[in-house]
């Protein structure tokens, strides 16, 4: 069986894995979504609304015959709670007036087996009375421990099957035919493989020491840079914001700075709470500073990649919105040059981010157990 | 504000998905890959260090080669010399042998020669003065045959004798 046709089978899988929970809908959402055609287009709406997560994966169509695939619904909440998403998107429609502002605000109350919760903005909140009450625009209720599978979670294992596949498929090649020259897959993949052990790994951390992270740095670089270049397909296994998403890149970021802080030698400590050549007066103040500094690096390596996937999606959508705000396709000559040429751009900057996030952390890895030079 | 918020569902799904990854990969993909690649890199070095000594090795054994060329060269050119000069030498000799048999020979030759000449002149001698005789036997035996011939004879001789 081709490395295809066993992708294809995983997909369909896990597809029919859920498939109790999706459902296709072709039908109205709710009553009231009637005016809203009517409503000017709102792009930063639309933006906010594609580059956050949801617990559906939207697949066309718009308002009254959108088509989704409904993703299932995990509640920690008392026990476990599982549904399908469907029973928020086609729940109940309700409005609350927001206790400051004033305005009249939607949400919509799940039915069935999500009664008693309310998705707004893609979150779930506990309803009390039936309702959520709303202050300055934000939703008042408690929040319920959310552990569903949304958009996200599915790009995510779609990722991580794709590098499983691809990467396995390179193994395989050298199981069978051992210390030869590359060939297929493993020729294109291999020097990425060679580049991230020698020139992050080897680069960066002590020769001596630097083979016990090469499979953390080649990790966490084929993490980021297959889901990065997941999240610029625009449609179904792709287009989510996963590496834009600050709890992934927190978690990368979590990741790297554990590592730092127990790969620490004496040496790196010894230049944490007593940096050699500062007199012994300034140490109060230095020791908060350097404590501090562990954690603005990875503090930094998560808000970049954040930062840059997570703003490449942005331009992307502003660009076609031009389209759409002019309401005439003629504007797509201006809007999808410039959206191919950002897209084209993105394809770098996915490489060039999981590149830099993998170089930092073995960076910070490498400062971790240098030894003294003194 | 949501956007710079985590969410606890994700970043547990991350972890779990992350940490799972971290741990396949390594066990079963990075291992073999880079085990493969170091082996691979080891033969490259290996194979290029072997091609290295054997360039030096064949560099080694071409002047070996040459040395040894050289020598046999010298050694075949002093045998040559040496068989020239034997040669030569023993040419020379036998050119000095032949000329003195010849020598010895033409000597006894001349030597035979001169005898069988002697014998040859005594034999010839020998039978002139037969010849000589018998001649001079006839001549006289014709001179003596009349008075007149003795007496002419007679007084030649004596006219001869007187002239002498």
């Amino acid at each position: 069986m081709t490395a295809a046709s066993k992708f294809k089978l995983l997909i369909f899988t896990i597809l029919s894995l859920f498939a109790v929970n999706f459902t296709f809908a072709n039908e109205h959402k709710g009553e009231a979504t009637s005016h809203e055609t009517e409503e000017e287009f709102n792009v930063g709406e639309m933006i906010m609304h594609h580059i956050k997560d949801a617990h559906e994966w939207h697949l066309w169509g718009g308002h009254d015959n959108s088509v989704s695939i409904y993703l299932p619904v995990i509640l920690m909440d008392g026990g476990m709670k599982t549904f399908s998403s469907s029973h928020f998107y086609h729940g109940e429609h309700k409005t609350a007036v927001d206790h400051k502002t004033h305005e009249e605000i939607s949400y919509m109350a799940g039915v069935g087996p999500a009664e008693g919760y309310a998705l707004f903005h893609e979150k779930i909140y506990k309803m009390e009375n039936g309702e959520l009450s709303f202050e300055d625009g934000h939703a008042h209720n408690d929040r319920v421990n959310d552990f569903s599978i949304t958009k996200n979670v599915m790009s995510l294992f779609f990722g991580a099957i794709l590098i499983l596949l691809i990467m396995g498929s390179v193994a395989k090649f050298y199981k069978k035919n051992g210390a030869v020259a590359p060939k297929g897959v493993a020729k294109f993949l291999e020097p990425i493989v060679i580049m991230v052990r020698d020139d992050i790994a080897k680069a960066n951390i002590d020769k001596h020491k630097y083979h016990k992270y090469v499979p953390y740095l080649l990790t966490i670089f084929f993490f980021i840079w297959f889901n990065n270049l997941l999240g610029l397909i625009p449609f179904l296994p792709g287009g989510a914001n996963l590496t834009g998403n600050i709890s992934v890149t927190l978690f990368l970021a979590v990741c790297t700075l554990l590592v730092t802080v127990f790969s620490g030698n004496k040496n790196y400590w010894s230049h944490i709470f007593a940096t050699p050549g500062v007199p012994v007066a300034l140490l109060p103040i230095m020791i908060p500073i350097e404590v501090v500094g562990i954690l603005t690096k990875p503090f930094a390596l998560m808000v970049r990649l954040f930062a840059n996937i997570t703003a490449g999606h942005i331009i992307i959508l502003a660009l076609i919105s031009i389209i759409f705000i002019n309401k005439n396709m003629a504007w797509g000559g201006l809007s999808v040059p410039m959206a191919l040429f950002i897209s084209v751009l993105e394809l770098l900057v996915a490489f060039l981010q999981a590149f830099l996030f993998a170089m930092l952390s073995a960076l910070f890895i490498g400062a971790a157990v240098e030894e003294a030079h003194h | 504000m949501d956007l710079i918020l985590p969410d606890y569902g994700l970043l547990f799904w991350t972890a779990l998905v992350f940490i799972c990854l971290l741990f396949i990969l390594t066990k079963f993909i990075w291992k073999p890959i880079l085990s493969a690649v170091n082996a691979r890199e080891q033969k490259i070095a290996e194979s290029l260090e072997l091609a290295e000594k054997t360039k030096a090795e064949m560099k080694a054994l071409q002047a070996a080669n040459e040395n040894l060329l050289k020598e046999a060269r010298a050694e075949r050119d002093a045998i040559v010399k040496d068989a020239k000069e034997t040669a030569t030498k023993m040419v020379e000799e036998a050119k000095q042998a032949a000329k003195t048999e010849a020598d010895k020979l033409m000597a006894s030759a001349r030597q035979a020669i001169e005898t069988e000449k002697g014998a040859a002149i005594a034999e010839l001698k020998t039978q002139v003065a037969a010849f000589s005789l018998e001649i001079a036997e006839k001549v006289v035996r014709g001179e003596l045959s009349s008075d007149d011939k003795q007496k002419a004879l007679a007084e030649k001789l004596a006219g001869d004798i007187n002239l002498n």
